[in-house]
């Protein structure tokens, strides 16, 4: 039935045609699949890509390893969907370069965290969990009251666009413009809205007069898992 | 090398054939035990990569998705509450404290929403902290009837996303130069004083007249209808210093607090309405 190991090895020609079709298979367990991921992103309305800020708060997320004690994943259990709302969809996080899903939650998942605390929460949160949750055993970051890092959003967003992110020109030619607009009380925030909707505008961070980082990650924080109506998506669309 | 086979006289095993430098190799076969185990775990993923659904297209046969799961056990969590969860539907949430058995229903229920959803900003035995008001004492600010806080926990305060939202904006006297420093600290102590029944003269009590009795009343009392604290008693959201007042006069507070109707359903918010009344303050 088999052929022996020692005649295999002795006939480079049957060794090369065995070789093909076992990566072959393995291949076709493990690639194909990937060309076929656009069937399992659900088609529900609402996901955009992050404004410009977000996503400068996004690499503030990455860069801290949030996602080390923090996960971005609801699973689709009792316990969790009674917790923390609707389970993740794989179109929540369809912009995400690299995606935050993380596999340890020290702290709470943060999946839908926008929205569910002010942002003067957030900051004093920030700045010194114990201020305002004595049982907490996050690190403190009062440093991310320095000024942002803005030079180069233009060419995160461009990189983005690369990988598949749709970003139009618009919204690039206007990438500083709306990141500073996002964290200013008196901008006109009306082409920010109408490029990136539900974005959280406004005096983030309560020193109308920078940008610093606790706009940036804040703005980030309040806009996760809002983007979705799930009133509008039919349950069963998702049950695929 | 010597392709010739042989038993090994010392072990009885079979050798390969390899000879080094007069060093054969046994051929020792796996253990019995090994090779089972490694063929049942081949077995297994094969049955497994028909049952569950493995590749694109394939749904498996037991058509398993853990969505459909999810939302089959919640439905049936849903059925198991739905006697008492209609019960607080359709009572009015007044009347959940005189059913002994709702009421434990809608404190049990609130407790828990508390503790995932209020406990973060106003402690998880609700004592607040500073800029979070305390719910065990009956200073409310917005008013402590079962109503007004279900009306505060479905709207939030100064929540820029709901229409319905609770609004005050106390005037920054300070950073719009309404007053300045020395009439601020004059109505500072002016207010520092009301605790204990208030100056009835003097610069300050004339600018508190002027400028925050309309809030705040004459005598600094309060009112729940403007979301105007009461000032004459010795309980402070942000602090009860006069640098503390100081600030809150030249800056104005403005605290936060998030709208739950989009992210609650009503009766939970009705339950987190029943326990936080019962708290301690409730009016």
């Amino acid at each position: 039935m088999f052929i022996k190991h020692s005649t295999i090895e002795k006939k480079p020609l049957l060794l090369l045609v065995l070789i093909i079709l076992t990566i072959s298979i393995g291949g076709l367990v493990e690639i194909v699949p990937l060309y076929t991921v656009e069937t399992t992103i659900e088609r529900v309305e609402g996901v955009r890509p992050y404004t410009p800020l977000e996503q400068m708060g996004r690499n503030i997320y990455v860069r801290e390893g949030c996602y080390l004690c923090h996960s971005q994943m609801i699973r689709p259990f009792r316990d969790e969907v009674e917790r923390y709302g609707h389970y993740s969809l794989a179109a929540e996080s369809m912009y995400d370069h690299p995606f935050q899903w993380g596999s340890k939650r020290t702290g709470p998942d943060l999946a839908r965290v926008g929205g569910k605390y002010s942002n003067e929460w957030h900051v004093a949160h920030i700045m010194d969990p114990r201020a305002v949750v004595p049982e907490s055993i996050m690190p403190s970051y009062p440093f991310m009251t320095r000024e942002l890092g803005i030079e180069d959003i233009q060419a995160h967003l461009e990189t983005l666009r690369m990988v598949g992110v749709p970003y139009d020109d618009e919204m690039i030619a206007n990438a500083a413009a709306d990141l500073a607009a996002q964290a200013d009380p008196e901008a006109d925030h009306d082409g920010l809205l109408a490029r990136y909707p539900k974005a959280v505008v406004g005096n983030i961070d309560g020193d109308p007069a920078r940008v610093t980082e606790l706009d940036a990650l804040v703005a980030y924080l309040q806009m996760l898992g809002t983007l979705v109506d799930f009133a509008d998506v039919d349950p069963s669309s998702l049950e695929q | 090398m010597a392709a010739e086979t042989e038993k090994d006289p010392v072990t009885g095993t079979e050798t390969t054939g390899h000879e080094w430098d007069g060093i054969k190799e046994l051929n020792t076969p796996l253990p019995r035990w090994w090779i089972i185990i490694f063929w049942l775990t081949v077995i297994w993923s094969g049955l497994y990569y028909i049952v569950y659904p493995t590749f694109p297209g394939w749904k498996g046969i037991w058509d398993y998705t853990a969505r459909k799961d999810v939302s089959v056990e919640m439905k049936e969590v849903q059925a198991g509450r739905a006697e008492w969860l209609n019960k607080l539907a359709a009572a009015s949430i007044e009347d959940i404290g005189k059913d002994g058995e709702l009421l434990a229903f809608a404190m049990a229920g609130g407790r828990a929403a508390f503790a995932d959803n209020c406990a973060p900003c106003h402690g998880s035995g609700g004592a607040g902290g500073p800029g979070y008001p305390n719910l065990l004492d009956d200073d409310w600010i917005w008013g402590g009837t079962l109503e007004n806080i279900q009306t505060t926990v479905t709207h939030g305060i100064r929540w820029a996303q709901d229409d319905d939202t609770r609004m005050s904006d106390m005037p920054r006297f300070g950073v719009d130069e309404m007053l300045d420093k020395s009439q601020i600290s004059a109505v500072a102590d002016h207010v520092l004083s009301l605790s204990s029944g208030g100056a009835a003269e003097g610069e300050g009590a004339e600018i508190f007249a002027e400028n925050c009795a309309a809030c705040h009343g004459e005598s600094g009392q309060g009112n729940a209808e403007l979301g105007a604290p009461r000032l004459s008693d010795a309980i402070w959201l942000y602090g009860g210093d006069k640098a503390a007042i100081v600030e809150t006069i030249t800056k104005a507070r403005r605290g936060v607090m998030p709208s739950w109707g989009g992210r609650l359903d009503e009766v939970t918010i009705k339950q987190l309405a029943v326990y936080v009344h019962s708290l301690g303050g409730g009016q």
